[in-house]
């Protein structure tokens, strides 16, 4: 992992966005990594497009992805794909809601949870980083619900 | 990385150093991306508190700095505007104590209503200035102030900006160690603190000879970096515009700035003289730029179209390489707009239907501009719906005159709208004036902050409350209506149609609290009436 790993997590206000970002930053700080995430707060709050940079490897500078460099473009809201391409490095991979039944998600709120579950299988993190990163960021009551969830998008 | 580091936010960063050294208090209003600062402060055990609004706070760290305290004093950029009247002055004071100053500039404009880069103040109001580029110099550097500050008796400016402010970054604590602050006393020192004439004049030379002593150590011992690399390209950078530079570049030489007034002009020369070819990469205005050329080295800039907006690593590639071809546009997210159900929406609704001239303010209503509700004329700065709207009814025709309507939310208004209203009386226009205040019972735009209008604390125990009702009587406004605009929309907008047709003082005071905080602040009071 000597070059940066870009991801870039997409959506709208109140899709939990900023928390997946979090969650991910956790994993890969705990796995011994420089991590940088960033987004822009204040009016973009309001309902609008949302969209936080998290960017990890064994030394990061800037915390902001370049246009055309993201590794990965996990988006909540499939309307918000199209407005977040760009940000694709040739190659990189999209992870979109399509990508998981949301028949089987027990809580809709947790479509950001069952993403990264996706976007896990690409990453060198353990499944046991995954849940106490899990755990730390989440209130216990939604523990077991996101649990399933992320295993949903892991494909189990 | 061990286990020592945490990932923290700029703000976070400030705050935790702010802990470590112990700082007595720490003051502010809230802005975007100022706000979490205080917040953090307080989380962590700090005393912090909201001002009505910056000069306030300013002023009252200043006060905690003269008796030999330790200030941490936060706002946004366009806050340090509503400031400068004890910015430019207190430079002029022997400070006792430390007082470090937050500018969180907003370039790009997330959520500001214009760029100004307060580099700038530093010069005029003759300030020192630090400029963290992560988190981890955002902890460090806070410490740094607080050090310098109480070395050399004198204010320190620490500028951050949005991606300062909130980016997560590694963060090792303790790294830095200070000393415990002395405790607070005061002792009489009246040519050093009373800016009369006759001792400002001293004091104004003592501070260039500050100054002076204060450049000379940044050209010693600041916190100024090299990065040894390719001479064919050298760069002169500072704040989170190194981070982009050290991707654009990964070769090339690099001296970071870490202090930026007064600059450490002779290590810059040494630099530029040391490299084939020069360039200064900074966000914003050609501060850097313009000082060294005034200095007389030779650097290059950047092309103005780079004065715009945020710089990232690819635009930095763009300046480096002399792209100047049309960037690429972001394709246009889904903007954003006031809340399914929010009261606001009744209040732009109703001026909207009754064709309104009007002159708006700051906060999260601002977004009443946009349609459907396409109902604000004006926007300026805090708390200038008033007088703004006063301005358009001298001016315009007695029936254009009758349709203005000023529209301020609760928070702004207690920051600078409550002068509006004394002007209102003292100047009334012939035909009356009509005040909307949206009082949500919240600062929204900003997170749901507290505010003196709410009657709780930062922290959100119970203590004085300001009325406006009360506050708008006892100014001698002679029609004051306190309504929830939820209801009865229809009566909401009669209440403003017939304020309209009377030649008088209106003042409406439309109160609702706003969705997002309406269940907490249930919870606040159930938990302060608890407490009584």
């Amino acid at each position: 992992m000597s070059k940066p790993t870009n991801v870039v997590i997409a959506g709208l206000g109140g899709q939990g966005v900023i928390k997946a970002s979090d969650i991910l930053a956790d994993v890969a700080v705990a796995s011994g990594l420089d991590v940088k995430k960033s987004e822009l707060h204040g009016m973009s709050q309001r309902g609008g497009s949302v969209s936080s940079d998290v960017r990890f490897g064994l030394q990061i500078f800037s915390p902001m992805v370049t246009e055309g460099e993201a590794d990965f473009l996990v988006v909540v809201a499939a309307d918000q794909i199209e407005v977040n391409r760009a940000v694709l490095a040739p190659g990189g991979v999209l992870i979109e809601p399509s990508q998981i039944d949301a028949t089987r998600l027990s809580n809709s709120k947790s479509l950001n949870v069952a993403l990264l579950g996706v976007l896990s299988k690409h990453l060198p993190f353990t499944d046991e980083a995954w849940k106490t990163a899990l755990m730390r960021n989440l209130p216990e009551k939604l523990h077991e619900a996101n649990f399933k969830s992320f295993s949903i998008g892991q494909g189990r | 990385m061990q286990s020592e580091f945490s990932l923290l936010s700029g703000d976070e960063a400030v705050a935790l150093a702010s802990i470590d050294a112990a700082v007595t208090l720490g003051t502010g209003y809230p802005g975007t991306p100022s706000t979490e600062i205080l917040e953090s402060f307080e989380a962590l055990g700090g005393r912090a508190q909201w001002a009505p609004n910056e000069k306030v706070a300013l002023e009252v760290a200043i006060g905690v700095a003269f008796a030999g305290a330790r200030a941490l004093v936060t706002m946004k950029h366009v806050g340090l505007n509503v400031a400068a009247d004890p910015l430019f002055t207190v430079a002029l004071t022997r400070l006792d104590g430390a007082l470090v100053i937050v500018s969180a500039d907003d370039p790009g404009m997330a959520s500001s209503q214009n760029e100004q880069d307060n580099r700038r103040y530093a010069v005029a109001a003759s300030v020192a200035m630090l400029e963290p580029a992560d988190s981890q110099e955002a902890y460090e550097f806070t410490l740094r102030a607080i050090q310098l500050s109480e070395r050399f008796q004198v204010p320190v400016l620490l500028r951050m900006t949005t991606r300062v402010c909130h980016a997560k970054t590694l963060v090792r604590g303790g790294c830095f160690p200070i000393a415990a602050p002395a405790p607070a006393h005061f002792e009489h020192d009246f040519p050093s603190r009373v800016m009369i004439p006759a001792y400002a004049k001293p004091a104004h030379r003592r501070l260039r000879a500050t100054l002076a002593a204060l450049a000379a150590w940044n050209e010693d011992e600041g916190p100024n970096q090299l990065v040894p690399g390719d001479k064919s390209l050298g760069i002169v950078t500072s704040g989170v515009s190194y981070q982009h530079v050290r991707e654009a570049a990964p070769d090339a030489t690099v001296f970071k700035l870490g202090m930026t007034y007064p600059l450490p002009i002779e290590r810059v020369r040494s630099f530029a003289n040391s490299v084939d070819r020069c360039i200064v990469i900074e966000e914003g205005d050609p501060y850097l730029v313009e000082a060294l050329r005034t200095a007389g080295i030779a650097v290059e800039g950047k092309p103005d179209a780079f004065r715009f907006g945020e710089l990232n690593t690819a635009r930095v590639r763009r300046i480096l390489t002399g792209d100047n071809s049309p960037e690429p546009k972001p394709l246009p997210g889904k903007p954003p707009a006031l809340c399914p159900g929010c009261p606001h929406r009744i209040a732009f609704n109703a001026l909207h239907e009754l064709d309104c001239i009007v002159s708006g303010d700051i906060g999260c209503y601002s977004l009443g501009v946009l349609p459907p509700f396409s109902a604000m004329d004006t926007l300026v700065c805090m708390g200038a719906a008033i007088g703004v709207g006063l301005g358009l009814r001298h001016a315009l025709p007695l029936d254009q005159a009758r349709r203005v309507v000023s529209v301020i939310g609760d928070s702004t208004f207690v920051h600078s709208g409550i002068t509006g209203l004394v002007e209102m009386v003292y100047n009334p226009p012939k035909g009356g004036h009509v005040v909307l205040l949206l009082d949500n019972g919240t600062t929204a735009m900003t997170g749901l902050q507290e505010h003196p209008g709410t009657g709780r604390t930062l922290a959100h125990a119970a203590t004085g409350k300001i009325v406006f009702e009360d506050l708008a009587r006892s100014l001698g406004i002679q029609n004051v209506h306190v309504i929830d605009p939820l209801p009865d929309p229809d009566a909401f907008k009669q209440l403003i149609k017939s304020a309209l047709e009377k030649d008088e003082l209106t003042l409406i005071i439309a109160r609702r609290n706003c969705l997002l905080a309406a269940g907490a602040i249930r919870q606040y009071e159930r938990c302060n009436e608890q407490a009584d």
